[in-house]
């Protein structure tokens, strides 16, 4: 009898050994990226990286999905468009990875999304702008709270509209995404009957802006919308100080990547003073969901030794977030099957730490969770006072805002 | 929109602009305009400069003209090693020709731009003194201050280096060895030692010109990839190791890129370097202020 219980004990260890050792020797899921680490967009692209990083390692905490740990599978893309057909050609071919999510930014973005559409993949966009608008990818979800095209122009300029502004310059960068953002300017300022007085585009290699600034100021515009990227944003915002941009603007800013970094504002510092721009996430009361809070403390104990972003504001809890609406579709859908969590994605509503997420057709947000924030009392190289709420007082949407806009310009810079 | 105040206006960035370029150009005309070393790492050097001009004021609180005279002498001693690095692996074999030494300074540069991200992160780096930020007015034109310091600091390089190369031993021997470095051999001078000492003379100049790039505009990285063509461009305009033809080519080329960029649209800006540089190089191949050889 003890024979046979001794018999029985050592089967059933080895057969429960043997099943776990199977669990755990079953091959990762991969999450397949490129993501910028060098060049220009290397900023957001570390601290977007980073808060996926926190939900792959909160993921597999919870042992994994579909019995699997989670892996990312992740290339250097230079922040350059150039580089990314090749990379997402050999995530697909050599890495053989599950899901894809794609790079930060528009402009790495574009150039992928024929190959992913040929390839029938599904892609989780993150942070890029009317990529779709031409491929027309049904398996494209961009976690990027834009929603509708012409939402981001269109809050910006209501806002100069009640300010009583009639005229708009135009201030772009020349590449994709800051021209996508100029065109839906240009449109929504012709529905509200604005005259557009000066529209430039300047080239990315820009060294000084004074020249710019002073055609612009010259112009006389109640309103300037900077479409612009992180290293011409503080170029432009130094030159505004400067030359000054005249006492008619009523309001400047909407479209101006950068100046959601905690370190280029805390190299601004008091220069941000009256600046009107978007922002994705704030440390308003009102913008925390379930895990907001967890999320963050994870992230800044990270930041440091991964020399990204301190703060993280604008990037990472959507990088958390895109992990956590792939990790609802794999679990209610039980497997890797592209169209079926395409499916999945489409049609349900999804709770992540940026609030609740549904998609439109296009894969945007069906609607817009862009704030427009006005700086405000910022003093010169201290990061820690975007930590506390009223730096940024939230004057769009309605539902979140939290201050009235300070105009004109020149007094709200004081 | 034309307006002679706004022409005024964009004339006068465009000189202070220029300066700006020709001191970042200056030891580049010295490297590859006298000494023939396909130096593209010359950027990687001016930012490498900048962020160590970022680490004084920010860390010790210098001032970033004067971190860039104390980093000075270290880079000098930078300038030597590198060179006698290229001369031992490249130059003394032969196999500095053609793409080969570009490839050799291809790979510093890349090193140098993963070195500051490993140190200093991928963000942007500024500087903080009492001329970044404020502008002098005139009338109603504002000039910033830092593109002023930029004037005086190109200025003065110059009128040193155009001294330097024309008053001292030192100096004629490396126009010397830039013409006839067999004949300077034949006399009894080791013209590599005296390459090795221009080229440390070059990166020193850098020194300087770092800490101005970082009082121009916050720097990041990856910022070199913005330099190499305007460097290279105001070199080869001006003519080759011409120093104060560096310092009117860079001004031209200043001076062409602002008036473009406020009058007639900021798109046509960067055409207009390698535009002026091919009409240049139509007219006279040796450049506005090189000799024909």
């Amino acid at each position: 009898m003890k024979r046979r219980t001794l018999l029985g004990g050592t089967i059933a260890v080895a057969v429960l050994g043997l099943t776990t050792a199977a669990i755990g020797q079953q091959a990762p899921i991969k999450i397949g990226m490129s993501m910028a680490q060098t060049g220009g967009l290397a900023g957001g692209g570390k601290a977007s990286l980073l808060g996926i990083e926190v939900w792959r390692d909160d993921v597999n905490a919870r042992g994994g999905l579909l019995g699997r740990k989670v892996e990312l599978v992740v290339y250097d893309d230079k922040s350059s468009a150039s580089e990314t057909p090749a990379i997402y050609s050999k995530l697909l071919d050599v890495d053989k990875v599950d899901i894809l999510f794609a790079p930060y930014a528009t402009v790495p973005t574009a150039p992928l999304m024929p190959l992913v559409k040929q390839r029938g993949m599904l892609l989780m966009g993150n942070f890029s702008f009317q990529v779709n608008s031409k491929v027309g990818h049904d398996m494209w979800f961009n976690n990027a709270p834009w929603g509708p095209a012409d939402s981001w122009a269109s809050s910006f300029l209501d806002l100069g509209q009640k300010a009583g502004g009639k005229t708009i310059a135009l201030l772009a960068a020349d590449q994709e995404f800051a021209q996508n953002l100029a065109k839906t300017a240009r449109e929504v300022a012709t529905k509200l009957g604005m005259q557009v007085v000066f529209d430039q585009a300047y080239p990315p290699s820009t060294v000084e802006f004074s020249g710019i600034l002073r055609a612009l100021k010259a112009a006389k515009p109640d309103i300037v919308y900077v479409a612009s990227y992180p290293p011409d944003s503080a170029g432009i915002l130094r030159a505004v100080n400067e030359i000054g941009i005249g006492d008619n603007v009523k309001l400047f800013g909407g479209g101006m990547v950068g100046l959601q970094f905690g370190t280029v504002m805390e190299n601004l510092g008091s220069l941000l003073n009256g600046v009107v721009n978007y922002n994705t996430w704030l440390p308003e009361p009102q913008m925390y969901n379930d895990g907001t809070k967890a999320f963050f403390e994870a992230y800044t104990k990270r930041a440091v030794e991964a020399k990204v972003d301190p703060l993280g504001y604008y990037l990472a809890p959507y990088g958390y977030a895109n992990g956590q609406m792939i990790e609802q579709a794999i679990k209610a859908v039980g497997s890797l099957d592209q169209k079926a969590l395409a499916k999945y994605l489409r049609e349900k509503t999804h709770k992540t730490i940026v609030g609740s997420i549904t998609f439109a057709a296009d894969g945007e947000w069906k609607e817009t969770g862009v704030v427009q924030a006005q700086f405000r009392g910022i003093k010169d190289k201290n990061i820690e006072q975007f930590r506390s709420p009223g730096k940024q007082v939230i004057l769009f949407p309605a539902k979140m805002k939290s201050g009235d806009l300070i105009t004109p310009f020149e007094a709200a810079r004081k | 929109m034309f307006s002679f105040e706004l022409l005024l206006d964009a004339v006068v960035i465009g000189v202070l602009l220029g300066c700006f370029y020709a001191a970042v150009s200056l030891g580049l005309s010295i490297s590859f305009g006298l000494l023939d070393v396909p130096h593209v790492a010359h950027p990687a050097f001016l930012v490498l400069a900048s962020y160590a001009v970022y680490f004084l004021n920010e860390h010790y609180g210098v001032d970033p003209l004067l971190a860039g005279l104390l980093i000075t002498p270290l880079f000098f001693l930078f300038g030597l090693f590198a060179y006698r690095l290229y001369y031992e692996t490249f130059e003394r074999r032969g196999s500095d020709a053609g793409v080969r030494g570009i490839a050799f300074f291809f790979g510093i540069a890349f090193i140098i731009e993963v070195l500051i991200i490993m140190q200093f992160g991928v963000d942007q780096r500024s500087v903080t003194a009492d001329y970044v930020g404020k502008a002098w007015r005139i009338g109603e034109m504002r000039i910033p201050f830092r593109l002023v310091v930029a004037f005086v600091v190109a200025a003065a390089l110059t009128i040193l280096l155009t001294l330097y190369l024309s008053r001292t031993f030192m100096g004629r021997a490396i126009r010397a060895v830039a013409q006839d470095q067999e004949a300077l051999r034949l006399m009894g001078a080791n013209p590599i030692r005296i390459k090795q000492w221009a080229f440390g003379i070059a990166t020193a100049v850098l020194g300087i010109a770092g800490a101005l790039l970082i009082i121009v505009a916050p720097v990041e990285p990856t910022l070199d990839r913005t330099y190499i063509g305007r460097t290279f461009c105001v070199v080869v305009m001006a003519g080759l190791g011409s120093m104060s033809g560096t310092l009117v080519a860079a001004i031209i080329l200043g001076v062409a890129e602002t008036v473009v960029l406020t009058l007639f649209g900021a798109s046509w800006a960067p055409a207009i370097s390698f535009a002026m540089l091919l009409g240049v190089l139509a007219v006279r191949p040796q450049g506005l202020f090189g000799r024909r050889s």
